[in-house]
Order: structure tokens, then C-alpha cells, then sequence
């Protein structure tokens, strides 16, 4: 009788805690800035990027990172995001087709990806991947991180890559698979995987520089990581300023600076 | 497509992973709980909730630390790839490891109550009847615990199905090893493969009903018969 009480007890109180969770969770949608979704490769840059924008305009955008399929999905159902950053322009163009987007959107950079070989493993980063090749022979028990090719842009980018070099058959069962790209750069830099592929712009974010040594893959290995942005449908002009603020000057700076390559026109 | 419909792969290694926490969970929650029903030492209400730890941390906490405390870099972690051969992150190892601890208050507490709920005279007269501790423990005290031990199975047994979070932190969803039926269907659903997400949510809604229904009666059942 104890046992029973106690366990509904439990479970009552964790629905309070949750439905008040998310109770607290909608106020802070509110007030707290313009609420952008974007590709987890634009981390470090956007969040630069947002802080330069509060310095000039006095703004504040809040922007949330995760896999830009699940963002499709969220914002498909309603999801309170005013202006989504999309590591893969289809998905732009996916809203846009079905009116959730004010249009199809700018390109705002091409992404591209790294070879990445965290501290105290002995395996050589060549862009080449011929020392992911050697490492691949002298150790059976290699991981090697990627985002989930499956719905990941840089996944996908990364599954190409492999391919081309001949190393995916070799490697398939020793991946380890990234929810989104952020948690593949996770796995290779904590030196949980012995070496991972994922976007540049990660390798050059501050929190992953020091923590091993990478080189660029060629571009031409991968179908080119073209990312696309639009405004919502709800946008506010707060964000349509952001919007505009991405495609200027001091924005398109940061992007390069955190590599990616820009287009000639917004 | 790669897994269009039901992911069976990852149905099977779901099911391992909740066969094997239970494997190894089950004997060290009888002992626990046993001992934190009948013993009565310093620092036994800190005992307590370190065993409740799990209910209140997510499980994001766990796998954190898992990562950390597993890594490459980590003197434990170093030694279990020295031992193995391979890291703990990212293996079916990893997974178990990480399952019988965020599992450990579904196991140990209903097998606590069950014990506590046992009269203390019933062992002295075990005792009395010549019964070694051992026999007692057989004949007497697991009888008449036994709903509780099921329960403790039944509560596992679902959790572990339906764990998600620490598997997402330290599983990198590895067919056949790490990605288990509650991975697959997130990754189907970010794929927009609805279809399959859909199959493989109802295979687990009814197979994971109709064990917690299957349980549930036999833990009443022999409930009953105690009673006669």
C-alpha cells in the first residue's frame, strides 16, 4: 500500500514540476530578445554576430542552435522563431513552399568541413585523409564522429567526403553518429572519438581551437554546404533589422572570420 | 532510405540493453535494498538518497559525466580502453554502465518497501526452526518479497526501454550497438520519416503496455498466493 501511494505521489509531482516548467519556459520566449533558430555550425559566429548587432542597434536577438531538420519540423508546428539560419538551403525552400517563410530566402555563406584529430591521438590530419587511412589500419577499435548523414547537411558533407577519398565502406561500422554537427565536434574534441569530420566553423570557434590539430577538406569531395536563411512568417521588424544587419559589412566579417565562404551578393 | 518501417535491429539492442541492466542490477538492488530495510547505520538517510540521486537528476547529469569520467583523457577511461580495447563512450558497455546507474532507485526502492513490509519476529522464528541465515533468506524472505523484486523488474525493464537522453549523449546511435529503439525514432522523425517513426512509437507504446500489464498481474498473483 506504502509502495503504491509513494510511486503516485512521484508522478503527480513530476507532472507539477513539468507543467510548470513549461509555464516558465513560454514567459521567456517573451521580452527576451527576437528568437532565431539556426544550424548548430553558426554557434560561436552567430552568437558574435548577435552581440555586434545589441552594440549597434541596441537589439537583442536570442538565438537557439540545433539540427536544422528538427528547426523545419518546430517551425512546421507552430514554433515561436521569427528568422531561421538553415544549414541546408532546401529546408528554406521547404518552408518557403509552404508559405511558413516570407520568401525563399539568401544565401548568407557555403560551409565547409574539417579533418579533425584531438589531442593525444597519433593519427596525421592530412586533408588528404591518408593519415585517417593508416590510423584505420593499425587500430580496430578507431571512432570516428560525424553528424548523422541520415537528416544532417554536414553529415552529409562529411559521408561525401568519405566516399570520395574510398574510406566509407572501410569506416561505416567504426562511426559514431552526431545528432547534430556541434555533438559530432563534441565527440572528436573530447578525444571520445579518435577523430571526427565536421564544420570548420567549429574548428575555429575559440572552444575547440586549442584541442587538436585539423585541415580543410577540399571542397570539391562534398556537394557545396550552401546555407540559406529567410524571415518567418510572424517576423517582427526587429528581425527583419537583424536580417538585413546579417547581409552587411560587419556580419559577412564575422562569417568569413569563422570561414565560411560568402556570396558575391546578398 | 536506409531503415524504411520497423528498425528490428534497434528494437534487439533495446531489448539487450534492458536484459542486461537487469542482469546485473537486480542482485546488487536486492542487496541494497535489503540492507536499507533492515540495517539501521550512520549516515543510512545519505545512503538513501544517493540511491534516489537518479530520480531527481537528468539524464543529462549522468551522461556528462560519463563523458568526462570516460573520455579518452580520463585516468578511467584509460584503463577501461586498456582492459577492452575500445572506449567506454559509444559501446553497448557504455550504455549498460550508464543504465544500471540511472536505474538503480527503480530497482532498489520497491524491493526496500518490500522487504521493510516483512514482520522482523518471521526471522527469529526462521532463526528458531534452525534455518540458516541462507535458507531464511530463500524460503522466507524472498517469497514474500517477491512482488516487490517484480515490480523493481517491471520499472527496469520499461525505463530502460524508454531511456533516451543519456543513450543521445553517450551512444553516437551505432547500428546494432548503441542506437536503440527510442534513437531510431528520433533520428526517422529528423529525417521527416514520419512513416517509420510512426511504426516503430506503436511497437514500443504496445509491447512496452502489454509487459508492464504482464508483470503487473503475475506480481498480484503471487501476492495472492502469500496470502493463502
Amino acid at each position: 500500500m506504502r509502495r503504491r501511494f509513494s510511486r503516485r505521489s512521484f508522478s503527480q509531482a513530476a507532472l507539477a514540476a513539468f507543467s510548470c516548467g513549461s509555464v516558465l519556459a513560454a514567459g521567456a520566449t517573451r521580452g527576451a530578445g527576437v528568437p532565431v533558430a539556426a544550424a548548430s555550425d553558426l554557434k560561436f559566429a552567430l552568437d558574435e554576430i548577435a552581440l555586434a548587432f545589441l552594440r549597434d542597434t541596441d537589439l537583442r536577438v536570442r538565438p537557439v542552435y540545433g539540427s536544422s531538420g528538427n528547426f523545419v519540423r518546430q517551425i512546421e508546428q507552430g514554433a515561436p522563431f521569427e528568422l531561421f539560419l538553415s544549414a541546408d538551403e532546401e529546408f528554406i525552400f521547404r518552408l518557403a513552399d509552404k508559405g511558413l517563410a516570407r520568401d525563399r530566402g539568401v544565401l548568407y555563406g557555403v560551409g565547409r568541413i574539417v579533418l579533425f584529430v584531438p589531442q593525444g591521438s597519433p593519427m596525421d590530419p592530412a586533408s588528404d585523409l591518408s593519415g585517417l587511412r593508416v590510423a584505420l589500419e593499425q587500430n580496430p577499435g578507431l571512432r570516428f564522429a560525424i553528424a548523422n548523414p541520415e537528416h544532417a547537411p554536414y553529415g552529409r558533407a562529411a559521408e561525401q567526403a568519405l566516399r570520395h577519398a574510398g574510406l566509407w565502406e572501410l569506416l561505416r561500422g567504426r562511426l559514431v553518429l552526431g545528432e547534430n554537427v556541434s555533438q559530432a565536434a563534441q565527440f572528436a574534441t573530447s578525444g571520445n572519438a579518435d577523430g571526427g569530420i565536421f564544420a570548420y566553423s567549429l574548428a575555429l570557434s575559440p572552444a575547440v581551437r586549442g584541442r587538436g590539430r585539423y585541415s580543410l577538406i577540399d571542397a570539391s569531395w562534398h556537394r557545396p554546404l550552401r546555407q540559406r536563411m529567410a524571415l518567418l512568417r510572424n517576423a517582427t521588424p526587429a528581425a527583419a533589422r537583424f536580417y538585413d544587419y546579417l547581409q552587411q559589412r560587419a556580419a559577412r566579417e564575422i562569417l568569413k572570420r569563422f570561414g565560411f565562404t560568402l556570396p558575391d551578393a546578398g | 532510405m536506409p531503415h524504411p518501417g520497423m528498425d528490428w535491429q534497434s528494437f534487439r539492442v533495446s531489448l539487450q540493453l534492458a536484459g542486461m541492466t537487469l542482469l546485473i542490477l537486480l542482485p546488487i538492488a536486492v542487496l541494497i535494498g535489503r540492507a536499507l530495510a533492515l540495517r539501521d547505520f550512520r549516515g543510512k538517510g545519505f545512503a538513501e538518497a544517493l540511491v534516489a540521486l537518479p530520480l531527481l537528476l537528468p539524464p543529462t547529469v549522468v551522461g556528462f559525466y560519463l563523458l568526462q569520467g570516460f573520455g579518452r583523457n580520463s585516468a578511467a577511461g584509460a584503463w577501461f580502453e586498456s582492459v577492452t580495447g575500445h572506449l567506454l563512450a559509444f559501446s553497448f558497455e557504455g550504455l549498460v554502465v550508464a543504465s544500471v546507474l540511472v536505474n538503480l532507485p527503480f530497482a532498489v526502492q520497491p524491493i526496500q518497501r518490500a522487504w521493510e513490509a516483512i514482520p522482523r519476529n518471521l526471522n527469529e522464528a526462521a532463526a528458531n526452526c534452525g534455518m540458516t541465515p541462507l535458507r531464511a533468506f530463500t524460503r522466507v524472505e524472498l517469497p514474500l518479497a517477491w512482488p516487490g523484486v517484480v515490480t523493481a523488474l517491471a520499472l527496469t525493464f520499461a525505463h530502460t526501454l524508454g531511456e533516451f537522453g543519456v543513450v543521445l549523449m553517450v551512444g553516437g546511435s551505432i547500428p546494432g550497438e548503441t542506437r536503440t529503439l527510442a534513437i531510431s525514432i528520433y533520428d526517422r522523425v529528423q529525417a521527416f520519416d514520419d512513416h517509420s517513426a510512426g511504426i516503430m512509437a506503436a511497437t514500443l507504446l504496445i509491447f512496452s503496455l502489454v509487459a508492464l500489464g504482464l508483470t503487473n498481474s503475475l506480481a498480484r498473483l503471487t501476492a495472492r498466493r502469500n496470502a493463502r
